[in-house]
């Protein structure tokens, strides 16, 4: 089958049921989506199809069709981060890492829908994404960082 | 070569003569010099000056040898290295470098002998001393106990500067300008004209003299990066998925791979039938391994469906099936025949304490470490090698068992690190490395990408101890006035260093930690250890036997406290001998403006706690809301003596904070039929971002020595909490996960 990521076309030979981030990791070598739990619970594995933060472990391959898929690759890189990378950056988010592409996923979506989230909506958006090192307090300053440059202020 | 490495081996015994602050109990092993493993990887016009930094044409390399399991360990051990060899990090490459008994942990000793950390005096120094001998003389390359900045503190920055006066030399020999003209900034000595020599152009004439046998360390004064906030070096990295974990590396030519072992851990495997599994797409070999098998295949994702398909016949599990069982040995230890410990014994509890005594039980349950990449390792054996790429805690272990199990001298096992998506300790255990190399063995040549299920590793995790204690106290006269607290838990330490054939001889100090050893100036004051036989397998679980023991310690005392009429906070400060305590506590009271009328609905918990060296102090405020329990502020102080990165110090505290309170209030690891029951993140939660309060956190640095900062922020957030929630409800909590006697939002 043909699956679009990160604008660029692939064709892979899988199975419809293998989901969507063992596809991504072990067919495509797209590895910023990590594996943690297999069952939509820790929010690691986030991706966006066709702009919508979903768990690429419950996509089933043969489910994507012509969704545009985006990885933690796609939405910025190094040298051209997004506005939520350079917030993550700037408040030095991360201690392991391992859970941070899922959560920056999280964050784009969100202020991509909604400019100025509220704490509360933060606080929804946010909380399907588990952090085993315990960076929710700078996650919530990164996402406001972030809605403010993206708002222009 | 043979010039450098005879220099090189002398530069060590500086740094390690250092280290040793001039204690006088040198044996003759002790003070031989440590080999420079790096010697092996420089060649001509290379200079490995010290263990530490490796200079040639090409660039400037520090070596880390401390794991980073997500705390920033790199950046902190390249920025003491970097502070005295005057170079920036980014201009520097950072490598875990190869595992080697030069790069033993001293301070890990010191957690190890039966003084508290508070003594500095001359037996409990000694004792010290002796311990980091054996550490030495045994190579333990181990990363763990919040030790590495106390143990890299002087070390690194010895290295640095050893490094820096050594290329000062060298560029005085070519140019004949005296060393005390010379200055060094960014990777180069500059000359009083200005002129500007790479450390890189120096390499070569570095390595070909006799290094410098004194250096000063700069004073504080004349830090550039440590002291100040920092740029971690992976953070970049880090926020554009641009990491490289080891689950996600790949070497050329591997194969996929899963390993299902028997869920009632260390039980046999009594046989299976792979048929199924076997005609499954992309499944290359099914193999056995020990206690269980591993599918070899194409993709993840195949492995773990066939290892779903295969049918195995488990044997019963090494331990009681069920938590009642498991509950009964704990409570069956504490007699005579398993004390373990008296380390504290002020007083004269017994006559105080005649009937009529506050007396309460309290219980802590197994808990997974569950860090969120899931356990994984790349092996690729062949006839005169084998390559380890993985996280882990324990490199030099590591080499010495898979060289157990494949027969290879442990020099020709190569472990490259990894970086790790967490740890909070299963990152020193090797077990899952172990059945890697069985798999790998069965297609020598191949590299075999192993990975956990979710479900597997939980299932394996080797948890956090299971403990009880049981208290008797008295209070008059608004004051505390007898303590008598007896512990029971199997011990942490003989587990764990069973696993590596090593003895654990004499009393466990984990049973008591952050029990005995608190600064409380009690006059009746006992607390007693039981070792409880062993049950299942455990393990260090960030913070060890704290984790457990200051809910005990610190939420019987506020019952004390409560039973004396006394404010909490000020009790304790009145308890307290030690000064550098004493501001902690004094530090969290200012901070959240202790004493003030409490709000309707609301109650605050005081909670201290001394580990591994650190004194800390928490205040929990929480929120009842229609009958919930919300935690709606924390504030933190803790004493560490210096504070090297003023944002990964906070970062750090918070995770800390986080980590204690997210496990209090639901985490549990319980067993049924011998098997774990809570396999995924659907029944074993930890805190989310909604649940998360504000965390305000203040260093304190009035301490003498330096501390970590990894563990010490857990073991007083349970009973911080749980001592809020009795000012809150008039509830006590004696056992963990809260959430079986209360709710929260």
């Amino acid at each position: 089958m043909r699956i679009t990521v990160n604008g660029t076309a692939h064709e892979v030979d899988v199975e419809d049921e293998m989901p969507l981030l063992w596809v991504l990791r072990d067919e495509l070598g797209i590895t910023g989506p990590k594996y943690g739990c297999g069952i939509a619970q820790c929010g690691a594995c986030t991706v966006h199809l066709d702009g919508e933060a979903v768990r690429s472990c419950q996509v089933a391959a043969g489910d994507v069709g012509e969704a545009e898929i985006v990885t933690i690759e796609g939405l910025g890189t190094p040298d051209a981060l997004h506005a939520v990378q350079e917030a993550w950056i700037a408040n030095q988010v991360a201690q392991c890492g391992y859970c941070q592409s899922g959560q920056m996923m999280s964050a784009a979506a969100l202020l991509a829908a909604n400019p100025d989230p509220s704490d509360a909506d933060i606080d929804d958006a946010m909380s399907g994404n588990l952090c085993r090192c315990g960076t929710y307090p700078r996650i919530r300053a990164a996402v406001k960082t972030a809605a403010a440059t993206l708002r222009g202020n | 070569m043979g010039r450098v490495a005879k220099i090189a081996r002398r530069t060590f015994l500086i740094g390690s003569a250092a280290i040793a602050g001039g204690v006088a109990f040198g044996t003759y092993m002790y003070r031989r010099p440590v080999a420079n493993p790096l010697l092996e990887r420089v060649g001509e016009g290379e200079a490995a000056i010290t263990p530490y930094v490796i200079i040639t044409e090409a660039g400037i390399t520090l070596i880390t040898p401390r794991a980073d399991k997500g705390q920033g360990a790199y950046s902190m051990q390249a920025a003491l290295i970097a502070e005295e060899l005057d170079v920036e990090l980014d201009q520097v490459r950072v490598d875990p470098g190869p595992p080697d008994a030069a790069y033993y942990n001293t301070a890990l000793a010191a957690e190890a002998v039966p003084f508290p950390a508070t003594d500095q005096g001359r037996t409990a120094t000694l004792a010290r001393g002796v311990a980091d001998a054996a550490m030495k003389f045994l190579g333990v390359q181990i990363t763990g106990g919040s030790t590495t900045v106390p143990d890299g503190y002087e070390k690194l920055r010895v290295a640095g500067a050893v490094a820096r006066e050594t290329l000062k030399l060298a560029a005085a020999r070519i140019t004949g300008v005296p060393v005390a003209d010379l200055k060094t900034e960014r990777g180069a000595v500059e000359l009083p004209d200005g002129t500007r020599m790479t450390y890189e152009s120096l390499a070569s004439a570095a390595a070909g003299i006799e290094p410098v046998s004194e250096v000063a360390l700069k004073p504080e004064s004349e830090w550039r990066l440590l002291g100040k906030d920092m740029r971690r070096i992976d953070i970049v990295a880090k926020s554009t998925g641009t990491q490289t974990y080891g689950i996600d590396l790949a070497v050329e030519g591997m194969v996929h791979a899963t390993i299902v072992t028997n869920p009632r851990f260390g039980g046999e495997m009594l046989g299976y039938d792979a048929s199924e599994a076997e005609a499954m797409r992309g499944v290359q070999q099914v193999v056995p391994v020990t206690g269980g098998v591993g599918v070899i295949a194409d993709n993840t994702w195949r492995a773990f469906q066939a290892a779903a398909a295969i049918r195995l016949d488990w044997g019963p599990a090494p331990y009681p099936a069920g938590m009642d069982d498991h509950w009964a040995a704990v409570a069956a230890s504490f007699s005579d025949e398993y004390r373990d410990s008296l380390n504290r014994d002020d007083g004269d509890v017994e006559a105080v304490l005649a009937p009529g005594a506050i007396e309460a039980e309290y219980r802590a349950p197994y808990l997974s470490h569950a860090p969120l990449e899931p356990v994984n390792a790349i092996v690729r054996v062949t006839d005169d090698r084998v390559d380890i790429w993985t996280g882990t805690q324990i490199p030099r272990f590591l080499q010495r068992n898979v060289a157990g199990i494949t027969g290879h001298d442990p020099d020709d096992v190569h472990v490259h690190v990894q970086m790790m998506g967490g740890s909070f300790g299963h990152r020193l255990e090797d077990e899952y490395v172990l059945r890697t190399t069985e798999l790998a063995l069965a297609v020598k040549g191949t590299p075999v990408k192993m990975t956990y299920s979710r479900e597997q590793d939980m299932a394996h995790d080797f948890p956090r101890q299971i403990a009880m204690a049981r208290a008797r106290g008295a209070a008059g006269d608004g004051k505390v006035a007898a303590l008598d607290l007896s512990i029971a838990m199997p011990s942490v330490t003989a587990s764990q260093l069973g696993r590596q054939g090593l003895p654990a001889a004499g009393p466990d100090t984990i049973i008591v930690a952050a029990a005995w050893d608190q600064p409380y100036a009690i006059p009746d004051y006992r607390v007693t250890g039981y070792r409880t036989p062993p049950l299942t397998p455990i393990s260090s679980w960030r913070s060890v036997g704290a984790s457990t023991n200051a809910f005990f310690h610190e939420g019987f005392l506020d019952e004390l406290i409560h039973a004396a009429g006394a404010d909490p906070l000020e009790e304790r400060i009145r308890l307290t001998w030690h000064e550098p305590s004493r501001k902690v506590l004094e530090a969290v009271g200012e901070m959240s403006g202790w004493g003030g009328d409490p709000s309707p609905n609301r109650g605050r918990g005081v909670a201290f706690s001394m580990s591994f060296g650190t004194a800390c102090a928490e205040v929990v405020e929480v929120a009842l809301i229609d009958d919930a329990i919300r935690i709606e502020k924390v504030w933190v102080a803790a004493e560490v003596g210096k504070v090297l990165d003023p944002v990964n110090f906070d970062n750090l505290v918070k995770g800390g904070v986080i980590w204690g309170l997210g496990h209090a209030m639901s985490g549990e690891t319980t067993f049924a039929d011998g098997m774990v029951e809570q396999v995924n993140f659907d029944t074993f939660e930890g805190m989310r971002l909604y649940q998360c309060p504000e965390i305000e956190v203040r260093g304190l640095a009035n301490g003498t020595r330096i501390r970590g900062i990894g563990e010490p922020p857990v073991p007083p957030a349970a009973p911080a909490l749980a001592n809020a929630i009795f000012a809150a409800t008039g509830k006590r909590l004696r056992e963990m996960p809260f959430s079986k006697f209360v709710d929260f939002v």
